[in-house]
């Protein structure tokens, strides 16, 4: 096994992530990383976090046999990480939770965050309440409109909510302006990024605080069919799921591993969020990445049925990790999304959030090209209850 | 020696300060970028920072913000701020022109053509809003092989020992973000802004400009008191917002004159 030790002090991923912020930000950035690296190591954090990930997440979430859906598509055997029985119903709470006993190590007593469909709001608001603090979540009025159901679900919580107007009033956007929060109430504020993008230490951060989906993995799989999988299969947007599962797989080269990006209605449409397949490297919010981007180097508008996707950067260990070949990247279209989740919700009684249901989608397609003895293990990242509305409507109704 | 340089030297030898004036380029239109620059010069400005827009200006408020969001309507894009500079170099070929901006639009044209282009165009300084001293050292080659300034910004929780590596890379001037925030903020401390200004002094031998939150004559003003240049943003760009029609090089000259009066009455 190799040892797989990035990123370097100042966040570098080979050429990637770095801390590409103005000046009025580095030194909260300074002292955030501090602060990480100081509790990342303390016995007593870590045992705090696991407390809470085993009495308030509910980890270590299961790993399930999809027999049904196995037999169906007919190749591989499929195996499903069940993130989707976290509580808030995704993995994104297992970076909010430690995102928010970092808070509150560090005295901050309000949180902010951005989020895209809600579901990253939805964990922060949760966590917010869960130890006392003021949370104020940035979202896109276009998402505000869009995702009323969470909207309301963060203002249960305790939550404001702020939408956002600036420029295409959706993810980035939300993204632009809670770092303008952050920058302006620096002293008592604590910006939960949701992804593993940003400046450093966040894609690090993120990425530490999901890896427990991976490590339980490593554990769970030789338990459960005495190997680990030939292949590990993510969706990316911002890529913090795929980061979680990925990460403590990474020296095991064996192991191939399988980011699935949204492939909106194809590539060549141009109504897409496949950000490696697609993209060119620049730099936005905070570090050196892959971005969907014109000639000029302005930010485009991305496209995907599933609004957590529906990012036009991606994580920069990402970028690392296709440049270097130990992972690859491919991308499903809505409609191949759409058909994996029927066919989970049909086969094994499990409803997929649309995310989830990407990678769902190319492991299917993986898994008919392999033989029966093989096997292919999907992080099914979050649940699909908060989808009805979107899938619905796809199939012409109105709830 | 430098057209900055030059500059600095010689309002200082009249016991003048720089007067600043930061606007978009493309806000409102592309034609009216040139008009608008020789009317902030004919005003009193002494250097001309001209914003290249961009998709995602996360350092900036929402009246900046605006402004970039008009420029882009009409599809200005980096090469085109360049093409703006060289035209108004064919009438001034005194005044320096500082381009600010977003580090991905420069990403995309690449370090050397970046910094070979603005040599061309007639350019005299960059400010790259997100590219800290760390993140910054090919940039900084490729303009100083062209002489070309790079001018960072300095926050009040810039440490000393930053300061001191910003010295190393720094040249033209410094620029002070007065207040914590975004562009346009609130309005400043000028007590404090005092106090970090002869913090940087002990750490940059540049001269240095105060910008975020000067609003009005009287600040500039004041802050002119104590450092070599005032940067005057968010409220040009809402004297362009508002003007009619083809008012706004008219519009902005006046505000530049009153700004200029004033500043010029406080110094002794």
């Amino acid at each position: 096994m190799k040892i797989y030790d990035l990123p370097d002090a100042r966040g570098h991923f080979g050429p990637y992530g770095g801390t590409f912020v103005a000046e009025t930000l580095i030194s909260a950035l300074d002292a955030l990383r501090d602060a990480y690296l100081t509790l990342r190591d303390d016995p007593a954090f870590q045992a705090e976090l696991a407390y809470e990930l085993k009495h308030y997440v509910g980890r270590p979430s299961p790993i399930y046999f999809a027999r049904r859906w196995t037999a169906k598509v007919g190749g591989a055997k499929l195996f499903l990480k069940r993130e989707d029985l976290n509580h808030t119903g995704a993995h994104k709470v297992n970076n909010t939770v430690g995102q928010a006993m970092l808070a509150r190590h560090m005295g901050k007593r309000r949180v902010i965050a951005e989020t895209g469909a809600g579901q990253h709001g939805v964990a922060s608001a949760t966590v917010a309440a869960r130890y006392g603090m003021e949370c104020v979540v940035y979202m896109g009025s276009e998402d505000v409109r869009r995702q009323a159901q969470n909207v309301y679900r963060m203002k249960l919580l305790g939550a404001t909510v702020v939408p956002v107007e600036s420029g295409s009033k959706t993810l980035k956007d939300a993204l632009n302006e809670a770092m303008r929060d952050w920058v302006t109430n620096v002293d008592d504020t604590f910006y939960i990024i949701g992804t593993v993008a940003g400046p450093h230490p966040y894609p690090m951060m993120v990425r530490d605080f999901n890896s427990i989906v991976g490590k339980e993995c490593l554990a769970q799989m030789p338990e459960m069919c005495g190997r680990q999988p030939d292949a590990v299969v993510a969706c990316v947007g911002g890529g913090s799921n795929a980061m979680g599962i990925f990460h403590p797989y990474i020296p095991h080269e064996d192991v191939r591993l399988i980011g699935v990006e949204a492939g909106g209605e194809g590539i060549a449409s141009g109504h897409h969020a496949a950000t490696l397949s697609a993209g060119s490297p620049g730099v936005l919010h905070g570090n050196r990445t892959y971005l969907l981007q014109d000639q000029n180097g302005q930010i485009i508008e991305t496209h995907s049925i599933s609004a957590g996707l529906d990012y036009p950067g991606v994580g920069p260990e990402h970028a690392w990790l296709k440049d270097s070949g130990r992972a690859e990247y491919v991308n499903v279209t809505d409609d191949e999304a759409l058909a994996a989740f029927h066919d989970l919700c049909r086969n094994e009684g499990i409803i997929p959030a649309l995310e989830s249901s990407h990678a769902l989608a190319y492991a299917a397609r993986l898994a008919r090209d392999m033989d029966p003895d093989r096997i292919i293990l999907v992080n099914l990242s979050g649940r699909g209850d908060k989808d009805m509305a979107t899938v619905a409507q796809r199939m012409g109704m109105t709830l | 020696m430098s057209r900055i340089a030059s500059t600095f030297q010689q309002l200082a030898a009249s016991g003048r300060k720089a007067l600043i004036p930061f606007f978009t380029a493309g806000d409102p239109d592309p034609a009216t970028c040139v008009p608008l620059m020789h009317a902030l010069v004919k005003g009193g400005a002494n250097i001309i920072e001209l914003g290249v827009p961009f998709s995602d200006p996360m350092a900036d408020g929402p009246v900046i913000q605006r402004s970039s969001e008009r420029a882009l309507k009409h599809g200005v894009s980096l090469l085109q701020v360049f093409e703006m500079v060289r035209s108004f170099r064919e009438q001034d070929g005194r005044t320096p022109v500082v381009v600010m901006g977003y580090a991905n639009p420069i990403e995309r044209l690449g370090f050397e053509r970046f910094a070979e282009v603005a040599r061309q165009s007639g350019v005299d300084g960059v400010v790259a809003v997100d590219y800290p001293p760390e993140e910054c050292e090919e940039l900084v080659l490729a303009l100083r092989k062209r002489e070309i300034d790079l001018i960072f910004l300095l926050a009040p929780t810039t440490t000393d020992a930053r300061m001191d590596t910003v010295s190393r890379l720094a040249s033209g001037y410094v620029y002070h973000v007065s207040l914590r925030g975004v562009t346009g903020a609130a309005h400043i401390d000028t007590a404090e802004v005092a106090r970090q200004v002869e913090r940087i002094r002990r750490h940059v031998q540049l001269p240095v400009g105060v910008g975020f939150g000067i609003r009005d004559a009287e600040t500039a003003c004041t802050v002119a008191d104590v450092a070599d240049a005032v940067v005057v943003g968010s409220r040009i760009v809402l004297e362009i917002e508002a003007a009619p029609a083809g008012a706004a090089p008219a519009r902005v000259g006046a505000l530049m004159q009153e700004f200029r009066s004033v500043m010029d009455c406080g110094a002794r």
